[in-house]
């Protein structure tokens, strides 16, 4: 399988996990079931998603992401600034920090972010409450993250931004315009006009 | 209830899942399904669905008959809104094996125990519920619900018990009548008379006093705000004057009227409402939101009204759905707007009024606030043709009534708009709110759109709000958010912190060690000593002064850098507020520097409070200084305060739970001795008493740690207590000496806020009522204040 490393929006899928099993409580002293069908949490679950640059191993990383109190914060506008992510994540609990990711070699904001909660539990409500709603007009995408490492703050993309502002194709002037490989294109097709 | 995941692209769900089809589906997993999802949308009409789900629960009775009778009770207490179909589903095994219907009314009496032993009193409502409606399944005798909610209207006779104990009572019978009122009243009518009196004369002899704390408006019109109990009782009184004609329910069972009547009925075994215990925590009181009646819904069916049975059944089922459905919101808002019966009410209506009802609610709403945000914000989706016009009539409608809103919600009306216009590119007919631009900017039109102007700019940025806004909006448009530095221009070189403050700067900008900046800092002279008779570490408000705004200028830039530059100078900072008169001028020049960005302001305090700069006494007394007077009634400051609350709160918490968990392990290591002793070898056992011995030291220390921590949490909610009464008094006695109205916008702001205290933190203040009452909360108190007090009292009286 493909996977480019660290982008969000190509899934790498996670090794097949064997079958889950629901066991209802055989104890005959419990009064009723927990019915999972009942306790769906979508929203709070871990996705498929795994960090490419990830030190340890799968298992390890999905540990952490199930106790985490950090989120990663996608498609953030590239003007989007710490205070307005802080007033709107705020509403679900007091924010503990906010890492602004950069470009790695310009050192501005490329788009995303990192919220760190002090607790799990108003980090799960950011992502059954804010994920998937606007900020800045757009709609933005929380997911779970093992937790911030020194680094981890730059895009991955060999243009300095984020993996996925190298090959889009559509025109986003909230996130510099077109995509950095149709950049290129376009500089490469406009005529010499001297 | 499936496990549907939320797979639209356009919002941030989750992918879907596939189930392998080649997985072994546990049978109990299928038994769990097909219970759980009976009533939900099919091809096959509900009747039908419930008939073939009762022959395939009745085959599999043999084998897992402990398993359908858990499920089955878990259904009856957590999906209350789904009643009828489950209560129908229990007549229909009823029918079929009486046993059966015998073994689950003892397991639901059973749970019933369960629940309220553990002060699961909404859950306890939904199973008394279930069982009354299982009279009108042929499963439970009605004269044994009859001598059921006889029992409980007793609970009003006893003495010395607590009016919220005696009014679950009685709300659990008065809420079970639209569904069993008719059938009860056809075989025992002389019963549930003398039942009715009862609780009529009971509900004459409540007090009441609690009521005007939780109003969300303090107007009678257009609708009264009625305290839940006169309210639930007027529309039973209604429904007995019609007979108990009650037509809204949906009752499946009425199709199985012929199988059902064949069956055999069980009597409820005896059930004695148990005891009263300290440590109950009874449901508070409540007063119903109205905010529509049929006349705001212009087209369509009716809306039943406020006294309607009808009504009650409505907003239970949709409150019941969003408590079953909160933390998923495209569900829950599918599953209100498949409401059934959905075409015979203006259903949009009434599901705007019950989320506004629980964002409202006092003391707290039952969820976060932003969830409700989020569901409307889904909903609108869901219906873009209808709910978002009935969200902005209900908008209209708040706007209109903001000067008889209570102060507590007409913060979350802020929060709430702005939060929401935010996700809609800000788009709002401002022009229609022209009338509060003549208005003076402290009465609450005005006040509440200048706040939420702010609140968007913090979701957005100030040339945003200035677009957004009519030019003749701009009195209201908040400021620029920028620093204000007193030393930056012209004028600020002649203070006499100037030099100082060059010199540390760039002190700052060369890496200067804390020594070295100490050591500049020596050199500011101080406004507050006569001579230089050298006295030590005195206060000297200047080197703070000089220090800090030069700081704080250099790492404006963002919050990530001030609380960088917090962290690099904490021994500093730490230095120079030792003294309680440092800790109140440090907020002070922060206020100062930051008072066009109350965000800063905020996250500033926050950060000191956590790494101790100033401790919250010191914010709380900063809050109420006369610095701060006239930014006292800025929703802001209310923000710092109540966070500063809870951060004490969860500290105490904190260290309580440390306390627990070192008196669980010693407790664990001290059986594990006795069990072992007489096995082991001397030096296992000496090693084993040196580790308790450990514990109960670390014991110890962290019971004065939770008594320090408790001590410095009573004296949080004194001073803050003791400031109000001050600041209130004072205005009081101005008042009256000048012969002058009390009901100024600055009093109503005061005095809620006080309210908006007792009301947010009730649970921890609960614990110092004692001292409240003997230091504070005196007879000689004006009565004004002291009816605050004595109205948070009643709340659990």
């Amino acid at each position: 399988r493909s996977c480019r490393s660290g982008s969000r929006s190509e899934w790498t899928t996670v090794p097949s996990s064997p079958a889950k099993v629901t066991w209802l409580c055989c104890d005959f002293s419990t009064m009723s079931a927990k019915l999972n069908a009942l306790t769906s949490d979508s929203y709070i679950e871990v996705s498929q998603y795994r960090d490419q640059h990830f030190k340890g191993n799968r298992y390890e990383q999905e540990k952490l992401l199930k106790q985490s109190n950090t989120l990663y914060v996608g498609n953030l506008s590239f003007y989007t600034t710490e205070e307005q992510v802080h007033e709107l994540f705020s509403k679900c609990g007091d924010v503990k920090r906010i890492i602004i990711g950069l470009d790695k070699i310009k050192k501005t904001a490329c788009g995303f972010c990192f919220v760190e909660y002090y607790t799990r539990g108003d980090a799960e409500n950011a992502m059954r409450f804010v994920n998937g709603t606007r900020l800045d007009d757009r709609i933005i995408r929380t997911d779970w993250d093992a937790g911030f490492k020194e680094g981890r703050q730059y895009g991955r993309g060999k243009s300095g931004g984020q993996v996925r502002d190298e090959y889009r194709q559509d025109y986003d002037p909230a996130r510099g315009g077109y995509g950095k490989l149709a950049q290129q294109h376009r500089s490469t097709e406009r005529p010499n006009s001297f | 209830m499936s496990r549907r995941r939320h797979s639209d692209e356009n919002d941030g769900g989750q992918a879907h899942k596939r189930r392998r089809t080649s997985e072994p589906i546990e049978i109990e997993d299928r038994l769990e399904s097909l219970i759980c999802r009976v009533g939900e949308k099919s091809t096959s009409s509900l009747e039908s669905n419930l008939e073939g789900l009762a022959g395939v629960l009745e085959a599999d009775l043999p084998n897992y008959k402990n398993k359908i009778l858990r499920i089955l009770c878990s259904v009856a207490r957590l999906l209350p809104e789904k009643l009828t179909v489950y209560t129908t589903l229990v007549g229909l095994l009823n029918a079929r094996n009486y046993n059966f219907g015998g073994e689950f009314v003892e397991a639901m009496i059973r749970q019933l125990k369960e629940t309220l032993k553990n002060n699961l009193y909404i859950e306890a409502v939904y199973l008394v519920r279930f069982l009354s409606d299982l009279v009108n399944c042929h499963v439970i005798a009605a004269p044994s619900m009859v001598v059921m909610f006889e029992n409980f209207v007793s609970v009003t006779q006893e003495e010395d018990v607590p009016q919220v104990r005696s009014d679950w009572f009685v709300y659990v019978v008065l809420s079970c009548l639209p569904w069993v009122g008719k059938e009860l009243y056809e075989k025992k009518d002389v019963e549930m008379d003398r039942l009715l009196s009862q609780i009529e004369g009971y509900l004459k002899r409540r007090v009441k006093t609690h009521v005007p704390m939780l109003q969300v408006w303090t107007a009678e019109k257009p609708h009264p705000q009625e305290e839940y109990l006169d309210c639930l009782w007027a529309q039973i009184q209604k429904l007995k004057k019609d007979r108990w004609q009650e037509r809204h329910i949906l009752r499946p069972y009425i199709a199985f009227d012929s199988v059902l009547c064949e069956a055999l009925q069980h009597n409820l075994p005896p059930f004695t409402p148990p005891g009263h215990m300290p440590d109950a925590q009874y449901p508070i009181p409540r007063v119903i939101f109205r905010m529509f009646d049929y006349t705001d819904a212009p087209e369509g069916p009716v809306m039943p009204g406020s006294h309607s049975a009808e009504r009650f059944v409505i907003e239970e089922n949709l409150h019941c759905i969003i408590k079953t459905h909160w933390k998923e919101r495209k569900t829950c808002a599918a599953q209100l707007l498949s409401y059934p019966g959905k075409n015979k009410i203006p259903l949009n209506y009434h599901i705007v009024e019950v989320i506004f009802g629980e964002l409202f609610q006092l003391p707290l709403p039952p969820h976060l606030d932003v969830m409700y945000t989020t569901l409307l914000i889904e909903l609108c989706k869901l219906q873009p043709g209808s709910l978002p016009q009935v969200l902005a009539q209900a908008t209209e409608m708040l706007y209109m009534r903001l000067d008889t809103m209570n102060t507590t919600c007409i913060d979350r009306f802020i929060n709430w708009f702005s939060h929401h216009l935010s996700n809609f590119q800000f788009r709002w007919s401002w022009d229609d709110w022209a009338d509060c631009l003549t208005l003076d900017l402290e009465k609450p039109k005005p006040k509440f759109v200048k706040e939420v102007l702010e609140k968007s700019m913090r979701l957005s940025y100030h040339q945003r709000i200035v677009d957004i806004v009519p030019p003749t909006f701009s009195a209201l448009i908040p400021a620029e958010p920028i620093f204000s530095y007193k030393y930056g221009d012209e004028s600020g070189t002649s203070l006499p912190g100037y030099p100082v403050s060059i010199t540390v700067s760039n002190a700052i900008k060369n890496r200067a060690t804390n020594e070295e900046i100490l050591a500049i800092l020596k050199e500011v002279p101080n406004p507050n000593q006569e001579d230089d008779d050298d006295e030590g570490e005195t206060f000297n408000p200047l080197k703070i002064d000089v220090f800090l705004q030069t700081l704080l200028h250099l790492a404006a830039k963002s919050f990530s850098h001030s609380f960088s530059a917090l962290g690099k100078f904490h021994e500093i900072l730490k230095n120079l507020t030792e003294s309680d008169d440092g800790k109140l001028h440090i907020l002070k020049v922060v206020y100062e520097v930051w008072r066009n960005h109350p965000q800063m302001i905020a996250v500033l305090v926050d950060k000191m409070i956590r790494t101790q700069i100033v401790d919250c006494a010191a914010v709380a007394n900063w809050l109420f200084s006369q610095d701060m007077a006239h930014e006292f009634t800025r929703l802001f400051i209310w923000e710092i305060l109540h966070s500063t609350i809870r951060k004490m709160n969860k500290h105490v918490q904190k260290i309580q739970k440390e306390l627990e968990e070192a008196k669980d392990k010693l407790e664990k290591q001290q059986h594990k001795r006795v069990r072992d002793s007489g096995d082991d070898e001397d030096m296992e056992k000496n090693s084993e008493e040196d580790e308790e011995g450990q514990l109960e030291e670390q014991i110890e220390r962290l019971q004065e740690k939770v008594e320090s921590a408790q001590s410095e949490q009573k004296n949080l909610f004194l001073v803050i207590f003791q400031r109000f009464i001050m600041l209130l008094t004072e205005h009081l006695v101005r008042c009256e000496t000048g012969s002058v109205d009390i009901s100024t916008p600055w009093y109503k702001n005061c005095i809620e806020r006080l309210q908006q205290v007792f009301l947010m933190h009730h649970g921890t203040i609960q614990q110092y009522m004692g001292t409240l009452e003997n230091l504070l909360f005196t007879a000689e108190l004006d009565h004004h204040i002291l009816a605050v007090y004595q109205q948070f009292c009643a709340l659990q009286l």
